[in-house]
């Protein structure tokens, strides 16, 4: 078949579409990639709003604001949102805008199929927030959702979560398929594996977990729909099920899930603290091996998250050894930071500060996941506050400001105008502040036996609570300082150039900034150059 | 074959967000009608309908124009060699997937049933069902009462009754299929068209035959063996296992068919033929699946 | 991180503080070179960036440092793991049922069992009464232990999973429905401990603490001889003519106690989720399915079987209270439930 098609070649070179229809119908990554962050950005707040109801709740001894039934409702949606509707689609945004361009491809490999993965993820959120105004109430069992709360002691809304559950899957599925093939199928020529941007290595890899996780735990879900509604037991002693099983399969992706929202992170990282350290980035290939290992560690440590539920000492032992070989890669990869920054000529940028902020922030959050990871230690951290601290030290500090330096690096880039420097920094001491302020006494408040998902707490507790709740205020009102700027910047912002940073290399700063709405429409060939990240 | 070099990106589509839009109804659709079983009038179905229509019209019209963009040549072997890899992923997809139910069985069989009957670590908790004894397979329950166990079971009788047993001829349809979807694509890539569809016709009627002997076998089941999804944990597994594993025969069935008729219409020639070497990977992938699921399910 | 009131809390404590400095010392290292990277290298003119990218050397070396600290750590806390789990018969064995949200203490040698509820009242926490030092932390009725003797835990739930933690034990097992874990402690202190429930188990899972009272050998031989005549009164108590106050003013108590955190203090519930008792048509005319509501419970719904839980005097006395209370009597027929009806219909069971 040989026939030459009309018209294909006219709509190829114009610009986007005017209206809302553009950003309904894009097949363009770019255009895909900022609904994607812009989605994340929105869910953010309304999130970190829910977060804000939480700390108000546990400012004070005593019942302050709200009813136990609906802290419980607050907390599972922060949680689930802040996970699935924050950082996962803030990655997958970033990931369009910068995997085509940083590997030379003219676009994602199945466009349209990017711009399904992304417009079900509104309808899966509007489902899962329609929730709270339907009867019963919304999912009030926690982000791990542990059967039977979630089986046969949820409210009649549980429906609705299990089949939002299963799309957003699908979204993340289609979404790693995509990056996948791209990354697999459309390099420029003379890019080869060991060549990629550190960025996209992080991503291949995060896909593949994504693909490997998701659908275990649409299985999940799928088990819990038959036991609330089609009479199964999978979780039911009675019927010779285990309530427990359902942990051990929500882990198996659980924990993965946890890696896949700090990967994307280290690869942006690298690539900021090189440019701003003006000096190559240290022991590339010792970054790419660290994340594959993390990532293939990561399906062998689900347990350390059960070590209460009364595992065989077997399981203990074994889950608690495989949890602590993670440090090494992770220590591998810290190591290389520094040495990055060793003899380099260091500026501090915004990006360059929350980068710094997140290597620092996320090693306080690493170590005392290597203490959770200890079984017996374990037993007097489990469910306290203490864990709640881990996991908001690596993925507030850790994740959420990976993707602000992100936003901050590569703004100019997408937009083409620069940020208020000044604004951006004082936006980072804030956030830098009140991060610690608000994390660091969930530490004492844990050690100090405070469970988690309570909405009300022994007088002991009282005093640290309240900075913890100061603390969690200034780092939400700082937050809205990060819309005004990144606002200012598009309204009002000076033009950027092309390189926009003086240390930055990769193909997307050859591009002009903004980028032209097609890009690499012919391959670049880097036979002759280098183009690591 | 493809006669343009440049990698076709088409500029818009209105596919996808009808698509999410069907997507978004499946959900409210779904999740209603599940909310009213039991209850005596709703019409929730008709939502949940509906969003099968939209999916389903979507669907057939995404994979039309695919066709037609590929017959004009506007795809490139990069292009293609895109939806290798798409499918190729999306089968390891549900590899995982199914992966997650068999864990499940994996972990019953192995832990939560023998720890019920007082074998193993945690025999202590025998003392809540002190009348349970840890079978596999699990005919009579910890809580028999509200899980009234299986009367009898799906497990092979024995070498010499093996005809009378009908994951036999089930496994044997399957595996024939693949073999026949081999010969069926071989046909077509030397040319031999009708080959090639005689032997898809074959593998398709296969197909149906399997989905009719598990109809019968889950009827069986019903009626006559007391084995339900409510029957306990083997039930559970037994149902849960063979349904989503017959749901993806149906669909390969279903793909199969289509390609099928387009065969009959002339669509794919001897080089360009991906959408039937996709279904026939997915018939493989099924086919695995299906060898598995009789090993832990029904043999041992 | 409380250090425990015995051997094996005081390990896990001395473990905790090991790993913890282990993790001080190499976060300070890490911030300190961090700090000194800052403040040296920042970008200064004429001063050009070095261009190494990598040192396979150094490398490996660190590689090999990380893997000798995780060693370093392994080491004791396998052997701590090891004794925590061992798994021996205590020479009191206690079955702990969680249920929402309370929790059951059931003697296995002795036959006594009995429930232990949050004490706090609702004033205090909703800052109208004042809150004391053990806010939210004191029960109406401890667990009673006694020193010096290996006490084992079974641990298991009634409706969805709970966790039965006392810090100063270093015991925190999670309570599964249909499954028992064990654990045990050996205090040789006598004093009252406190903890509270650890996995989410529904509304008020922050009201479920734990409280447990070590004794020495007579005190806990008493409380247990106190227990068994308490049910042989109790027994004798079916058989006495009650009157309708009395039973109201002891069924108020009962419902303030065991019903107000679902059917509140109004009766009016929290729809859809629990119903409202005031106005409900079993409450007002259908004393049979109200018995059978009381000591079957809902399968399915938060409502459990309170059998158990309260005697027949207190079943009878809770109904009879919703029966007449928040105008029920005059909407509905009136009836009370005397303990005799509830004796006959355990009776009819059996
Ligand atoms: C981005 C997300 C993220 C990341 C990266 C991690 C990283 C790690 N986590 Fe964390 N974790 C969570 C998110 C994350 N976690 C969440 C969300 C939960 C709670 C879920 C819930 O219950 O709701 C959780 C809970 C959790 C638990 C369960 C606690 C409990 O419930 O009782 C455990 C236990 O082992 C654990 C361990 C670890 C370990 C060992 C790492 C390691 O990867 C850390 C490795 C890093 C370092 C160690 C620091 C850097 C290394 C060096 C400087 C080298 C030198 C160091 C040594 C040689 C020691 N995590
Ligand atoms: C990436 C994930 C992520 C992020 C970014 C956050 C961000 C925050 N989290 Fe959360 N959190 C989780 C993931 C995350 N969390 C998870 C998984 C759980 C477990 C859930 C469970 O137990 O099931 C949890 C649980 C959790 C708890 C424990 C609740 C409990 O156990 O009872 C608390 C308590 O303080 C908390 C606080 C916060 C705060 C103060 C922030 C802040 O960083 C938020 C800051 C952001 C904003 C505030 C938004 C921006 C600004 C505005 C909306 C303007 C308005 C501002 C004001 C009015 C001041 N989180
Ligand atoms: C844990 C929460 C909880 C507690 C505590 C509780 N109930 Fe209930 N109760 C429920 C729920 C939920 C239902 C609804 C069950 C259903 O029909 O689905 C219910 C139903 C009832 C009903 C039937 C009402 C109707 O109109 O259907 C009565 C009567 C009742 N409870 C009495 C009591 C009494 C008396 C107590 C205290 C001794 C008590 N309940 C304690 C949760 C609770
Ligand atoms: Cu019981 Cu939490
Ligand atoms: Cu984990």
């Amino acid at each position: 078949m040989s026939a030459v098609i009309e018209g294909h070649h006219d709509d190829h070179h114009h610009g986007p579409a005017k209206g809302i229809t553009r950003w309904l119908y894009t097949t363009n990554h770019k255009d895909i990639g900022s609904l994607y962050l812009w989605f994340s950005f929105i869910m953010l707040f309304i999130g970190g709003a829910m977060a804000m109801v939480i700390r108000a709740e546990l400012f004070e001894p005593g019942s302050q604001i709200v009813s136990p039934e609906f802290y419980n409702q607050m907390v599972t949606n922060h949680g689930l949102i802040m996970v699935f509707g924050v950082i996962m689609p803030a990655f997958v945004g970033l990931a369009n805008w910068l995997i085509p361009m940083q590997i030379g491809a003219p676009d994602m490999a199945l466009p349209r199929l990017n711009n399904l993965s992304f417009w079900i993820l509104p309808a899966a959120f509007g489902v899962l927030l329609a929730t709270f105004f339907m009867e019963g109430g919304a999912p009030n069992f926690g982000w791990t959702f542990y059967a039977p709360l979630s089986t046969e002691y949820a409210p009649p809304t549980v429906t609705y979560f299990i089949f939002a559950v299963h799309i957003m899957g699908a979204s993340s599925i289609m979404g790693s398929i995509n990056v996948i093939t791209t990354i697999l199928n459309m390099r420029a020529p003379g890019m080869t594996l060991m060549k990629m941007p550190l960025f996209v290595w992080s991503w291949l890899i995060t896909a593949y977990l994504l693909i490997a996780v998701m659908p275990v735990l649409a299985g999940a879900v799928t088990m819990m729909l038959m036991d609330i509604h089609f009479g199964t037991s999978f979780f039911k002693a009675g019927g010779g099920g285990d309530p427990v099983l359902f942990q051990h399969i929500f882990w198996f992706f659980g924990h993965p899930e946890v890696y896949i929202m700090i990967l994307p992170a280290f690869g942006i990282v690298s690539h900021i603290i090189e440019t701003f350290s003006r000096k190559p980035i240290f022991g590339y290939d010792s970054m790419v091996y660290a994340i594959a290992s993390i990532a293939l560690l990561s399906f062998v440590v689900w347990a350390h998250h059960m070590f209460t539920v009364g595992m065989p000492i077997a399981g203990e032992l074994f889950f608690m050894y495989s949890t602590m070989l993670i440090a090494i890669p992770t220590g591998v990869k810290v190591f290389n930071w520094l040495s990055t920054m060793f003899k380099g000529s260091l500026t501090f940028e915004t990006p360059m500060l929350f980068a710094i902020a997140f290597v620092a922030l996320f090693t306080i959050g690493g170590l005392s996941g290597l203490m959770l990871a200890i079984a017996p230690a374990d037993f007097q951290y489990h469910d306290t506050y203490f864990v709640v601290a881990h996991f908001h030290y690596v993925l507030v500090p850790g994740a959420l400001f990976s993707i602000i330096a992100a936003v901050y690096y590569w703004l100019p880039k997408w937009t083409g105008y620069m940020y208020d420097e000044f604004m951006g920094k004082t936006h980072f001491w804030l956030s830098f502040v009140s991060v610690n302020l608000t994390f660091f006494p969930m530490h004492f408040v844990g050690l100090a036996g405070m469970p988690r998902r309570i909405p009300d707490y022994a007088m002991q507790f009282a005093d640290y609570n309240m900075i913890v709740s100061v603390g969690a205020f200034l780092f939400g009102l700082s937050q809205l300082l990060f819309l005004y700027v990144v606002l200012k910047a598009i309204i009002y912002g000076k033009k950027a150039t092309g390189q926009v940073w003086e240390g930055a290399k990769g193909l997307e700063w050859t591009l002009d900034s903004p980028p032209a709405y097609h890009t690499f429409e012919t391959p670049p060939n880097l036979e002759a150059g280098e183009a690591k990240g | 074959m493809s006669s343009d070099s440049s990698y076709y990106v088409p500029e818009s589509s209105k596919l996808p967000i009808f698509m999410a839009f069907g997507l978004l109804l499946f959900v409210l659709g779904a999740g209603s009608t599940i909310n009213d079983l039991g209850k005596e009038s709703s019409n929730s179905y008709i939502l949940l309908m509906t969003s099968f229509a939209v999916i389903w019209g979507v669907m057939f019209v995404w994979f039309s124009n695919v066709i037609n963009e590929n017959n004009k040549g506007m795809y490139s072997d990069q292009l293609n060699q895109s939806f290798v890899w798409g499918m190729a992923w999306f089968i390891f997809s549900e590899v995982m997937f199914f992966f997650a139910f068999f864990l499940a069985l994996g972990y019953v069989r192995m832990f939560s049933v023998p720890w019920l009957g007082g074998e193993g670590e945690k025999a202590i908790t025998n003392i809540l069902w002190p009348a349970f004894e840890a079978t596999w397979p699990v005919m009579v329950t910890p809580d028999n009462e509200t899980f009234p166990g299986a009367e009898k079971n799906m497990n092979m009788p024995g070498i010499t009754k093996l005809h009378t047993w009908l994951p036999f001829w089930n496994t044997l349809c399957l595996v024939t299929s693949s073999g026949t979807i081999a010969l069926a694509e071989a046909a077509l890539k030397k040319g031999k068209r009708a080959a090639f569809k005689s032997w898809m016709v074959v593998t398709i009627s296969l197909g149906f035959i399997f989905v009719f002997l598990q109809g019968l076998e889950y009827y069986e089941a019903y009626a006559h063996m007391g084995l339900t999804l409510g029957a306990g944990i083997y039930g559970t597994t037994f149902f849960l296992l063979t349904g989503f594993h017959g749901f993806h025969v149906c669909l390969g069935a279903i793909i199969l068919t289509i390609m099928t008729i387009r065969g009959f219409g002339g669509a794919f020639s001897e080089h360009d033929h991906f959408g039937l070497a996709a279904g026939s990977w997915y018939w493989h992938f099924v086919d695995v699946v299906w060898i598995l699921l009789v090993l832990v399910v029904y043999v041992f | 991180m409380t250090p425990g009131v015995n051997a094996i809390a005081q390990e896990i404590f001395g473990l905790h503080m090991t790993i913890f400095w282990i993790c001080v010392v190499i976060g300070a290292l890490v911030l300190g070179f961090m700090v000194f990277l800052i403040i040296k290298y920042r970008k200064k003119e004429g001063v050009d960036p070095a261009d190494f990218d990598d040192n396979p050397k150094l490398e490996l070396t660190w590689t090999i440092l990380f893997a000798v600290i995780l060693v370093g750590m392994a080491i004791p806390a396998t052997t701590t793991m090891i004794k925590a789990y061992d798994d021996e018969e205590g020479d009191i064995n206690i079955l702990i049922t969680g249920h929402q949200w309370k929790w059951q203490y059931e003697y296995m040698e002795d036959e006594v069992s009995f429930f232990s509820n949050l004490l706090t009242s609702l004033d205090a926490r909703n800052n109208i009464a004042p809150k004391t030092e053990n806010y939210l932390l004191e029960v109406d009725e401890p667990l009673v232990i006694p020193v010096n003797k290996r006490v084992r835990f079974l641990i298991t739930a009634n409706d969805v999973i709970h966790s039965w933690w006392v810090p100063d034990f270093a015991v925190k097992q999670d309570a599964i429905p249909g499954f028992i874990n064990t654990a045990w402690t050996y205090v040789d202190e006598p004093g009252v401990y406190r903890g509270q429930c650890t996995e989410l188990c529904g509304v008020y899972h922050g009201y479920m603490p734990i409280v447990v009272k070590a004794v020495s050998d007579s005190e806990y031989k008493d409380f247990i001889q106190g227990k068994r005549d308490l049910k042989a009164q109790q027994a004798l108590l079916t058989e006495k003519l009650w009157e309708t106050d009395e039973l109201f003013a002891i069924g108020e108590e009962v419902y303030l106690k065991n019903c107000v955190a679902c059917h509140q203090v109004n009766g009016a519930g929290i729809p859809p989720v629990f119903p409202a008792l005031a106005g409900s048509e079993i409450v007002m005319n259908d004393k049979g399915r109200q018995v059978e509501i009381l000591m079957e419970g809902v399968q399915g719904a938060a409502m459990q079987s309170y059998a158990e839980q309260l005697t027949e005097v207190e079943i009878a006395a809770v109904i009879t209270y919703t029966r007449k209370a928040w105008g029920n009597d005059a909407g509905g027929d009136g009836e009370i439930v005397v303990p005799k009806e509830i004796l006959d219909y355990k009776n009819n069971k059996l």
